[in-house]
């Protein structure tokens, strides 16, 4: 083999070339760790960035609070709260690595694990679901068999397995015996009586009709004008927000584990401040940048609160039960398209207890009032509009 | 016409035109039932009711009011200016990288006709790749980004796709542009011995403005379609994208304020085509004859 100069200059360059994609792909992406990699960071603090589902509101608030008052950095960690937008999956934020933690509710997850995205539920923090059906009180919708014949709306893209699973729990086949209807973010088309029974959060959704002006009266509506179909008692509910965390991860890297539960420690620690101090908590998520109004906000946080508190086994433990009725669901509920959320049983890594129990533990060591038996909800008063 | 005259005539025909999109904005709520119009079961026209259709003055007046009930809430004007600066940056930005590129490959493919074969299809295929796809995809890319002390930012992430909507109609006008020279002019440069930079230079470009100036006024209004739309979908803060999302959640009880956003929304993108419109004023030598 002759070797010219300049070859001996293009080998030289391709070496290189290759060493630095080589650098750029193991200091940048792929699965190497994103953020929480030693003790770097700012006064020796482990950054650590959590994805939300959506903007900043008080569906978070416990995040927000860990974050303002200062639990996290107490715990020695340097949390970036990521927001999220209409087509950032968290889930697939975490497993591609972009990501340490992600909040997603319990079935989107576990379809996005099915496709691969290696993740796993290390903390369950609303322990019941926030959704419900509304529809007018005359309209005489009181449970799932009553939607028989109506316009029921959906948000489709995995929100609507509950609705689906009710429906079909009451014997209703929801391709033939109610008229589905795509529905917006608004509930507008409820009040123009354009749909009978319209998908809503309790959080949000169900605030917004509250907000908004009754024509008949000229003043807003009230909850005695409505009625609503709760999933948590028609038996379908599923998991909804929980702390998810990469599988991978876990597995192999003992400082992420500690990571985790100090992350799961700080963050319950927010959620206990929003329970016992909820209008600071709200303050403090109008402050980080919320635009919807500060009544709309203190209802989040109050509805947010009922759906945690009582946490009988700790907050962020995930109820087998509750876990197990969600797979069903998952496994065997059908939407109008005829899939399913997921096609087989999740396998063990999907959720654990392993690091909550930690966390809880340390917590109740502090005499930290992780259970909230004794909760009270807030009488929240919605004004126009949530202003 | 007097100069004053000329220089008054296009503000107040923007004023006109504002008028009548009021106008009829409000025939529509007077003309159309307020279910909307239906045939059988299929919605023609949406429903035209105070809470879908505000009117024109109540919008206006909710501008003026505070964004929230949180002391020392900014109005909704002056939310909605201070957004609409922020997606009017990063949309300049992924102007601006949209023009280069776009430039440099319509270059490429008047320089070389097999470049032209190979890359032109692929530039109109990207414009069906559909913008939430990309999104989210380029957001995640970008998390993983850094560089040394350059961390990627979200901002750039819009800015990006901004640019991938923008270089598209660069591209295919500059191409047009480049070969619009004729026969007759390109032979004459070749028979004084002009080597293809300075053909490219002393002809092709100056005959290519003409066509350039569509080009990239409509790359300004892309620019601003996808930041915003980019903004939607991966919620960057601090732009008019995410503020209209985050006022249509208050849609119900405030109707008034998500529109109150999209108007500001709109004006952004008047605004950027008539700044690149100013441009053009500046190239006037070379635009004999505008093809759009």
């Amino acid at each position: 083999m002759t070797r010219t100069p300049r070859a001996a200059l293009r080998l030289t360059a391709a070496g290189l070339g290759l060493a630095l994609a080589l650098t750029a792909c193991s200091s940048g992406g792929g699965d190497a760790e994103p953020a929480a990699s030693g003790s770097g960071g700012e006064g020796g603090l482990t950054p650590v960035k959590l994805q939300l589902q959506w903007f900043t509101q008080a569906q978070f608030a416990g995040y927000y609070a860990a974050l303002e008052q200062g639990f996290y950095e107490d715990a020695g960690l340097d949390v970036e709260i990521v927001e999220g937008g209409v087509d950032i999956v968290p889930q697939t934020e975490l497993a591609n690595g972009a990501v340490d933690y992600a909040i997603a509710w319990v079935p989107k997850a576990l379809a996005s694990r099915e496709q691969g995205a290696g993740i796993t539920d290390v903390a369950q923090i609303f322990q019941r679901s926030g959704t419900l059906q509304v529809s007018f009180a005359d309209a005489g919708i009181d449970s799932a068999a009553d939607l028989a014949g109506k316009k029921v709306g959906n948000w489709g893209f995995g929100n609507e397995f509950e609705l689906f699973a009710g429906m079909t729990a009451a014997g209703l086949d929801p391709a033939t015996d109610v008229t589905l209807v795509q529905q917006q973010f608004d509930m507008n088309a409820l009040l123009s009586g354009e749909i009978d029974a319209a998908q809503a959060m309790t959080y949000n959704e169900y605030a917004q009709v509250l907000e908004a002006e009754n024509p008949e009266t000229g003043e807003l509506y009230r909850p005695e004008d409505f009625s609503v179909v709760d999933w948590n008692e028609e038996g379908t509910a599923m998991l909804q927000d929980a702390i998810w965390a990469n599988s991978e991860r876990l597995a192999s890297d003992e400082e992420y584990q500690e990571t985790t539960v100090a992350f799961i420690k700080a963050s319950i620690q927010g959620w206990v401040f929003a329970r016992d101090e909820a209008e600071a908590a709200r303050d403090l998520v109008v402050a980080a940048g919320s635009q919807l109004g500060n009544s709309h906000q203190l209802w989040q946080v109050n509805e947010v609160n009922k759906l945690i508190w009582p946490s009988p086994d700790g907050i962020g433990t995930i109820d087998e039960d509750l876990w197990d009725q969600t797979v069903e669901v998952a496994l065997t509920a059908k939407n109008d398209q005829g899939a399913t959320v997921i096609t087989a049983e999740p396998d063990a890594e999907a959720y654990t207890n392993e690091y909550v129990e930690q966390a809880l533990a340390e917590l109740e060591a502090e005499g930290v009032d992780v259970t909230g038996e004794g909760f009270q909800p807030l009488t929240v008063t919605l004004e126009a509009g949530g202003a | 016409m007097s100069r004053a005259a000329r220089a008054v005539r296009p503000v107040l025909v923007g004023l006109a035109a504002l008028l009548l999109a009021g106008v009829l904005w409000e025939l529509v709520k007077v003309v159309v039932p307020d279910t909307g119009l239906h045939l059988g079961e299929a919605s023609v026209l949406p429903r035209t009711d105070d809470v879908a259709m505000p009117h024109v003055w109540d919008v206006a007046a909710r501008m003026l009011e505070p964004e929230t009930g949180a002391s020392g809430a900014p109005s909704v004007l002056v939310a909605t200016l201070h957004a609409a600066w922020f997606t009017l940056g990063v949309s300049l930005v992924g102007w601006a990288l949209g023009v280069v590129g776009g430039m440099v490959l319509a270059v490429l493919m008047q320089r070389w006709s097999l470049a032209e074969s190979a890359v032109l299809p692929w530039v109109v295929l990207s414009q069906t790749v559909p913008l939430v796809a990309l999104a989210p995809l380029v957001v995640g890319w970008g998390g993983r980004l850094q560089l040394g002390a350059f961390a990627w930012e979200r901002w750039m992430s819009v800015a990006l796709i901004a640019s991938y909507l923008a270089f598209f109609p660069v591209a295919v006008g500059a191409l047009r542009g480049l070969k619009s020279p004729t026969d007759a002019q390109v032979e004459l440069f070749r028979a004084s011995a002009a080597g293809w930079g300075r053909t490219l230079l002393s002809l092709r470009l100056p005959a290519a403005v003409p066509h350039l100036l569509p080009a990239l006024r409509l790359a300004a209004a892309t620019a601003v379609v996808g930041a915003i739309v980019a903004e939607v979908s991966t919620g960057t803060r601090g732009g008019i994208g995410r503020l209209i999302i985050s006022y249509a959640q208050a849609a119900s009880g405030d109707p008034a304020k998500p529109w109150a956003a999209i108007v500001g929304a709109a004006a952004l993108g008047l605004l950027a085509a008539g700044v690149v419109g100013l441009l053009g004023a500046g190239l006037r030598r070379y635009r004999h004859a505008e093809v759009s």
